[in-house]
């Protein structure tokens, strides 16, 4: 693989705080690759990490094959978009947008093009005169880009940019932020805690949690295909069965559900440690008669969604297990306190590592 | 008050005082702001009275002393007066350094302050406060003692075998700057602390990112930044300092003699001069109003651009 990062075994401690225990992943050529997890997961460390605002307590970082662990950032060819845009309030919009082009020597002519250039490829041709305390959150959010695209570095880093915005804001900035790296071709480092801006903008998204990474792969793989119980709660809704594994054998398994019906699923390389599980998304599951299907639950409440139904049930064993049916009118929904048989899509259940 | 209050704009009603409540703030302005500019105005354009005070008639006598000069007995035609115009010039330039030392000094300590921890910027900012709890004049007096030929430094000086005679601080330049750059210090300090407190951070880092190095990230950012909390600061200690007394006074010789040592002089028993006082005085502030105009109307410009 054409790989412009790799990050190796970083560990980055503060005090006796451990922000980053042993990260190790690789970012491709051209990749929106998105660190995805809770806050305090220490997506934002291992992005300072690579923009040069940290020290690695442990680990190196590779650019381009080139260890730049010891480099201070002014000399690292990355640069960042901040989460509160850090733009140079006594500085114009064009001034903001050329000052990295600026500090790499570049003339003033060629530059302030260069800056106009930008400023047209984020729609905001209008506003090179102006300060950054004349314009919106929204426009701010992309000057800042402007003007950490406008050197054209090897990696560009987004530290949660689109957190400061509205709703609707966020949502077209989705499409835009994507339409730009697809349009420069920059490798895009994305930090983030909102999956479904990882998902709808990624080609890889890796998902942290306490300072480790959990599960590296396109946004598919992280949904449907996680590995740990922690990927399959944080990505999406799911459902957690406890399983009896009956037999494991090069990431198939036979397992035993509760009730005692046998299921063959895919899983993780590793056998499951302590108590196995299997997920199971609320989408892959449809109501049958009762004792046709995989499992008998009783339903404990409906919840109107609009398109959906949300059907809460719970298992002979106490499990919870929320499943969804259409709004339609072809289907009755079943009354509370009914038993309901639950059939799952073949190969839905996914047998956790851990 | 009810009608009065609904006419306003939005949030006016809870800002703005009325009516009698408004009598303190004008009274002050009037009585301690106004007035004794008022009368300091007319008292230099009085005629000086021999034994001090003036006689209630109009002249222009103490511009006349001030810019020209007639000979010794007043009968030779008049040529430009260069003495005071020299104190001026003095004055202005000792302000001028002590101002430019104490931010060298100022804005580091200003900057070390506010980078600390929360906690304890507040003791860092007592401890800048606490001289103040002791008078100026006293200060400015225990510092002619420690400077003096005799006095505490040179002793050490001459104790630890550094130096086999006084070094003669007291009575030069120096001594003038070392009590303007002590009176003044905090006067720095204090502004520029507010600015560098506000300053975020993330713009240097955005600037580091940018490929700026860390003089350049200083210079560009955030010099330009804090720029208002510097040029306040300049202002509070170069005020000050041009119309000082206490210092060129008892620190300094013939050769320190400042601005304010003059007017001081001018209304001091039967020697004095009132008019002549007065009109010094007039002119030094007209000289500093000019400065702030120039000043405020340099900003307004940079703000509109």
């Amino acid at each position: 693989m054409d790989e412009v990062v790799a990050v190796r075994r970083v560990v980055k401690r503060f005090g006796a705080f451990t922000a980053l225990a042993g990260v190790s992943l690789t970012i491709g050529q051209k990749q929106f690759f998105t660190l995805l997890g809770p806050s305090g997961c220490g997506k934002t460390t291992l992005l300072r990490c690579i923009a040069g605002f940290e020290d690695l307590s442990e680990g190196t970082i590779l650019l381009e094959g080139r260890d730049i662990a010891g480099l201070a950032p002014n000399l690292r060819p990355v640069n960042t978009v901040f989460q509160h845009y850090a733009l140079f309030p006594h500085m114009t919009v064009a001034q903001n947008v050329a000052f990295g082009l600026k500090m790499q020597g570049m003339a003033p002519g060629p530059r302030l093009k260069r800056a106009g250039e930008m400023l047209e490829l984020v729609h905001l041709s209008g506003f090179a005169d102006r300060l950054p305390s004349q314009l919106s959150g929204g426009q701010q959010q992309r000057v800042a880009l402007a003007r950490a695209l406008a050197p054209s570095p090897r990696v560009l880093l987004l530290d949660e940019p689109l957190s400061a915005l509205d709703l609707k804001l966020r949502q077209a900035m989705r499409v835009e932020l994507k339409q730009l790296q697809e349009e420069t071709g920059i490798t895009f480092v994305f930090v983030t805690h909102d999956q479904e801006e990882a998902l709808t903008m990624s080609d890889r998204i890796a998902v942290m949690s306490a300072g480790e990474v959990r599960q590296i792969g396109s946004p598919r793989e992280i949904y449907e295909a996680p590995v740990n119980r922690f990927v399959a709660g944080f990505i999406g809704e799911t459902n957690l069965l406890p399983v009896r594994v009956a037999s494991f054998a090069g990431g198939m398994a036979r397992v035993v559900l509760p009730g005692g019906h046998q299921l063959t699923c895919p899983g993780a390389q590793t056998a499951p440690t302590g108590t196995p599980h299997v997920s199971i998304r609320p989408e892959r599951m449809t109501l049958v008669p009762p004792g046709s299907g995989d499992l008998d639950a009783s339903v404990e409440r409906l919840i109107y969604l609009g398109t959906d139904l949300q059907v809460l049930a719970r298992l002979a064993d106490g499990t919870a297990l929320h499943l969804r049916m259409q709004n339609s009118a072809r289907a009755t929904p079943p009354g509370a306190g009914s038993t309901i048989g639950v059939a799952i899509e073949e190969g839905a259940a996914r047998l956790l590592a851990d | 008050m009810a009608g009065h209050a609904a006419s306003g704009a939005a949030g006016t009603g809870y800002r703005g005082l009325t009516g009698p409540l408004l009598l303190p703030a004008w009274a002050m302005i009037g009585i301690f702001l106004l007035l004794p500019v008022l009368l300091m105005t007319l008292y230099s354009f009085l005629t000086k009275e021999f034994r001090g005070g003036v006689d209630w008639t109009f002249s222009l006598a103490a511009y006349d002393r001030f810019l020209l000069s007639r000979g010794l007995f007043g009968d030779e035609p008049p040529v430009l007066e260069w003495t005071y115009i020299t104190i001026f010039w003095r004055s202005i330039w000792q302000a001028g350094l002590a101002t430019l030392i104490c931010l060298i000094v100022g804005f580091p300590t200003a900057w070390f302050i506010a980078t600390r921890p929360l906690h304890s910027r507040a003791l860092w900012l007592f401890m800048i406060t606490v001289p103040y709890w002791v008078n100026l004049l006293i200060r400015t007096v225990s510092l002619r003692f420690l400077l003096r030929d005799q006095g505490p430094l040179n002793d050490l000086l001459i104790g630890t075998g550094l130096l086999d005679s006084p070094l003669r601080i007291i009575n030069t330049n120096l001594a003038v700057q070392l009590g303007l750059f002590y009176s003044y210090l905090p006067f720095m300090v204090l502004p520029i602390y507010a600015a560098v407190e506000r300053y975020n951070f993330a713009l240097s880092e955005a600037a580091a990112d940018l490929y700026a190095s860390r003089w350049t990230t200083l210079r560009e950012i955030v010099l330009p930044v804090v720029r208002p909390g510097i040029i306040a600061g300049c202002i509070l200690v170069f005020v000050p300092s041009l119309g000082a007394f206490l210092a060129p006074d008892l620190l300094g010789g013939a050769k320190t003699y400042m601005i304010g040592s003059l007017i001081e002089e001018q209304f001091k028993g039967s020697q004095g001069n009132w008019p002549f006082g007065a009109a010094v005085s007039v002119i030094l502030m007209t000289l500093v109003l000019i400065v702030l105009m120039v000043y405020a109307r340099a900003r307004g410009r940079a703000e509109v651009r």
